[in-house]
């Protein structure tokens, strides 16, 4: 028998289909959307870190032209029940989530008053013409005092700041570094980040009176969870309650939790019957959207004569600002930290603990990485430590410590565990395509001259696409371990693919085009992906945590087979062939060798409209729609080594990125140049966390970084050419063989260029241990270090 | 809004006179008076470069600028380019290059490209990375924007 060898749509290098309406200008963000009648939005933020409120004024806001409305805590009270992050972690204490503050504000930017008018302009006037008197209370800055018994408290009903506590144990750790030949120990401080999309939040909400029914237009990234949280909290059934995410600009995890703006302007719309719009402008952004990646970790590292990793112990404090954020529960990110601390490598025994502290700080939340790009740090900060204690080369250290691929399935501390993945190959295709050998004779040359040149290695492996047995955060009331699909050909016949995902730059009307495509037969362009809309499948959640292409992919393949199934008995009936003959490609279905065909118009014609070409009973059974849900039950592993060399300028302490080469194990790629795009942006935002982004509080809570000139964004001067291995190892671990890939790249780089610069300033004995690396810390690092010599 | 100020401005070759307020920025003015919403606003402080546009032949932030600053001029914003079924070279060179993901910053970075195309030599990829650097993207890492905007100077030069 001859086989047809057709190339494959997964796999392939495909234009994306979102493209031309977002290179026009045709693109629909939510502030593109102008209804009729529309009041908009503008609120009164707090201007302390921590105090009651004695009084508001909104005498003359309201007086103001064009203003619709003033509002207080008190004015909502009626329509929106309170809510708060839910939990079955034990010693997590959750905090009811103000829409409006009420008593107390506990961060600089809490929303205290609204104001809605004609337009924004006059909104924000009416705004600035509120009154708030308060008292001033201490406010708690340093999460480690925060954390001290007689600390001011945030949340007097918890009596405490430390709102969560948890560890995780695996053999005897005391008795390992007790008699271990070698340890290194370390205190690695991450400081704050901000996502800082390039779209800020926005939310436009509009009730028709006459059904009752409410629609949310809003920048999240998970529309599911957002229509099911205001179902609760806004009393409507969720026939009546639609969340659309239109066109999105990006998201990175600021987008994932539900924010009072969102509630807010859904209330307001039932109450006032008018469209009401809210959009931050970059301020409101920069205060008030979730922030993440601020912790502090304690760990030493033991280790044997050889350098086989003995023994791993971690005290982990993590600054999650005001509140628990909803609905994830502020235990995602610090105890994501301790899960994955002990990294690739195998860690006979482990002791992590984490505690989260309130502050007087915005929320934190996920932010691309999740806790991994900080673990990752402190981690291999220790084994280059480690390396250097026993005089051997990072690579070697890290090869005999790697779990080998002899080991999968390999069982972390944590219980978390390792499939098939290319840990080793990550590793060894890294320092090849780096050419790692030639780069340490060109440090030696580098060095010679004086100059400060480094390399930097760093490896991780994340647990992406989870299923329903891992929950996303600890113990959060939120499925996210399924995904379903609906596909269907319609009386036209057209295919419609309809998704709970919700794609906001990760191309994924594109890649499930191309495995809905492949799976039925169809053109790539002839599939119309539906996402980001709650009414689109009857549960779920949206896109964030590398998940969309392993759990929305598995439920397009599951769907479209049962769908080819479906076309495959209808057309063998109507072309009076057996169902094994039966080829459908590229649109097209066709007998096996011969030249009768049909194209889907033709077939759905047949099967909707032509009554009496199709029996009763085949009728019944071919309506040619299919949803179905996919669920991986665990996750999928994916690792990868980052390679960084960097050299720092003597003069302005700036760190130049001279090379960067990532080699991470992807699984089946679907397609190429979107992977390679996920890749980069992952690692610019990496190098943003090492080199220059970091959100400032004063000791008042005052945010001294609330502009993007304060906020170091990086632009295409500071981001480098990065070289991108992708290793397709095959894994069984979900249907289609993908590893997630969205958040790898954020969770290497801030680790390999930690290691980089500390090996180009292994001259004068500096290690870095605080991120970012800024040239301020540079220069006083390294006049410390000069200082000692002297 | 109103407030007695007349402006008249071609936009993408096309006239329109409107009365504004004389605090009305020009971006607002295109977004919210003639509905041209593929111009978009990142941060109001002139940083991020999502605004960008051409006012009389060079490229401005139009959050910066007020709608009565540009009276009497020829604004060219991302709807002036090509259309979805007939892309301008630079948006085709985009699409091909995979210059964009969420697609917020790619106006504004377009109409910088644009600009730069028009008047610089963009020798080397540091050139376009310098020419670029007023654009903050928080998706593809810069590297294949510059992919895109280097094809587009080789075919510009007739490499």
């Amino acid at each position: 028998m001859e086989i047809e060898v057709r190339p494959g749509l997964i796999g392939a290098r495909v234009q994306r289909l979102e493209d031309p309406r977002l290179l026009t200008g045709h693109g629909t963000y939510v502030d593109d959307l102008q209804l009729p009648g529309t009041l908009h939005l503008a609120f009164r933020r707090s201007d302390h870190g921590h105090a009651r409120i004695i009084a508001i004024d909104t005498e003359e806001a309201a007086a103001m032209p064009g203003v619709a409305a003033v509002v207080t805590a008190a004015d909502i009270a009626d329509g929106v029940k309170p809510y708060r992050a839910t939990s079955r972690m034990p010693d997590y204490h959750p905090t009811t989530l103000p829409v409006l503050a009420a008593d107390k504000v506990r961060y600089v930017g809490e929303p205290v008053v609204a104001v809605l008018a004609e337009n924004r302009y006059l909104a924000e006037d009416a705004a600035e013409q509120v009154a708030i008197d308060y008292d001033p209370l201490p406010t708690v800055i340093d999460p480690e005092a925060a954390a001290q018994p007689g600390a001011p408290v945030l949340h007097e009903e918890i009596g405490s700041n430390v709102i969560l506590s948890r560890s995780f144990s695996r053999g005897d750790v005391e008795a390992a570094l007790a008699g271990a030949p070698v340890r290194v120990a370390g205190r690695f401080r991450m400081h704050r980040k901000t996502p800082a999309a390039m779209e800020n939040r926005a939310y436009l909400a509009d009730y028709d009176q006459g059904r009752r029914a409410l629609t949310l237009y809003s920048s999240t990234q998970v529309p599911g969870i957002v229509r099911d949280s205001l179902a609760e909290i806004l009393d409507i059934p969720g026939n009546r309650l639609r969340v659309i995410a239109p066109d999105v600009g990006g998201g990175f995890g600021g987008k994932t939790p539900l924010y009072g703006e969102e509630v807010l302007v859904c209330h307001l719309a039932r109450k006032l019957g008018r469209p009401v719009k809210w959009c931050a402008d970059r301020l409101e952004d920069l205060t008030t959207t979730s922030q993440a990646f601020d912790e502090i970790v304690e760990a030493e590292l033991a280790c044997d004569g050889d350098g086989t990793i003995l023994g791993l112990r971690a005290e982990v404090i993590g600054d999650i600002g005001a509140y628990s954020i909803y609905p994830y529960t502020a235990a995602l990110e610090p105890v994501q930290v301790i899960s994955f601390l002990p990294g690739p490598y195998r860690v006979p025994s482990y002791h992590g603990a984490v505690k989260g502290v309130a502050t007087s700080k915005a929320l934190t939340g996920a932010y691309r990485g999740v806790g991994r790009p900080i673990s990752t740090f402190a981690m291999e900060r220790l084994v280059d430590m480690a390396a250097r204690e026993l005089s051997l080369d990072p690579l070697e250290m890290r090869r005999r410590n790697m779990v080998r691929a002899e080991e999968f399935p390999y069982k972390t501390p944590v219980g978390l565990v390792w499939d098939r993945a290319g840990f080793m190959e990550c590793l060894d295709g890294a320092a090849a395509a780096a050419d790692y050998d030639g780069l340490r004779a060109e440090q030696a040359r580098a060095r010679a001259d004086g100059r400060w040149f480094g390399i930097g290695l760093a490896s991780y492996a994340e647990l992406t696409g989870l299923g329903s047995r891992i929950s996303a955060a600890p113990g959060m009331p939120v499925n996210t371990g399924t995904e379903t699909a609906s596909i269907r050909i319609d009386a036209t016949g057209a295919v419609t693919a309809a998704f709970g995902i919700a794609s906001h730059g990760q191309g994924l009307e594109t890649t499930l085009a191309q495995v809905v495509a492949e799976e039925l037969g169809v053109r790539v362009e002839d599939v119309e992906v539906v996402h980001g809309d709650s009414d689109a499948v009857a549960h779920s959640t949206g896109t964030y945590a590398s998940r969309s292409t392993i759990l929305a992919g598995g439920a397009a393949t599951l769907s479209a087979r049962a769908l080819r199934q479906q076309v495959v008995e209808a057309a063998a009936h109507l072309l009076e062939a057996a169902q094994a003959d039966i080829e459908v490609a590229d649109g097209a279905i066709r007998v096996a060798g011969t030249d009768r065909a049909m194209s889907f118009p033709e077939l759905a014609k047949a099967v909707f409209v032509e009554m009496g070409r199709l029996p009763r009973e085949l009728r019944e059974q071919v309506d040619l729609q299919v949803t179905k849900t996919y669920d991986p039950y665990f996750g999928t592993t994916a690792p990868a080594t980052h390679l960084a060399v960097v050299e720092i300028d003597p003069e302005t302490y700036r760190v130049a990125i001279r090379r960067y080469v990532v080699a991470e194990d992807c699984g089946r790629i679907i397609n190429p140049m979107i992977a390679d795009g996920q890749v980069h942006g992952g690692v610019a935002q990496g190098i943003g966390a090492a080199l220059y982004e970091e959100v400032v509080y004063d000791d008042e809570g005052q945010i001294l970084t609330a502009s993007l000139v304060d906020y170091l964004v990086p632009t295409a001067a500071e981001i480098p050419e990065m070289e991108v291995l992708h290793l397709e190892i095959e894994t069984e671990a979900n249907i289609g063989g993908f590893r997630g890939l969205g958040e790898g790249g954020t969770i290497g780089a801030p680790a390999a260029l930690a290691n980089a610069v500390t090996d180009a300033l292994a001259p004068l004995g500096i290690d870095i241990d605080e991120l970012p690396v800024t040239p301020d810390r540079l220069f006083r690092l390294i006049r410390e270090a000069n200082k000692d010599e002297n | 809004m109103s407030g007695g100020h007349v402006v008249r401005l071609r936009v993408n070759g096309v006239d329109h006179e409107a009365e504004v307020e004389p605090r009305l920025l020009l971006v607002d003015f295109l977004r919210v008076q003639l509905g041209l919403t593929g111009t978009h606003v990142g941060c109001e402080h002139g940083v991020c470069g999502a605004c960008t546009v051409i006012l009389n032949g060079d490229s401005v932030r139009s959050c910066l600028c007020l709608a009565v600053e540009a009276d009497g001029g020829a604004v060219e914003t991302v709807e002036g380019l090509g259309r979805v079924d007939d892309l301008d070279p630079l948006q085709e060179a985009f699409r091909e290059h995979h210059a964009l993901q969420c697609g917020f910053c790619t106006p504004g970075m377009l109409m910088t490209g644009i600009d730069l195309l028009r008047k610089q030599p963009l020798a080397s990829d540091g050139e376009i990375r310098a020419g670029l650097s007023g654009n903050l993207c928080r998706c593809t890492g810069y590297q294949h924007i510059v992919r895109a905007i280097r094809a587009s100077v080789e075919a510009r030069d007739g490499d």
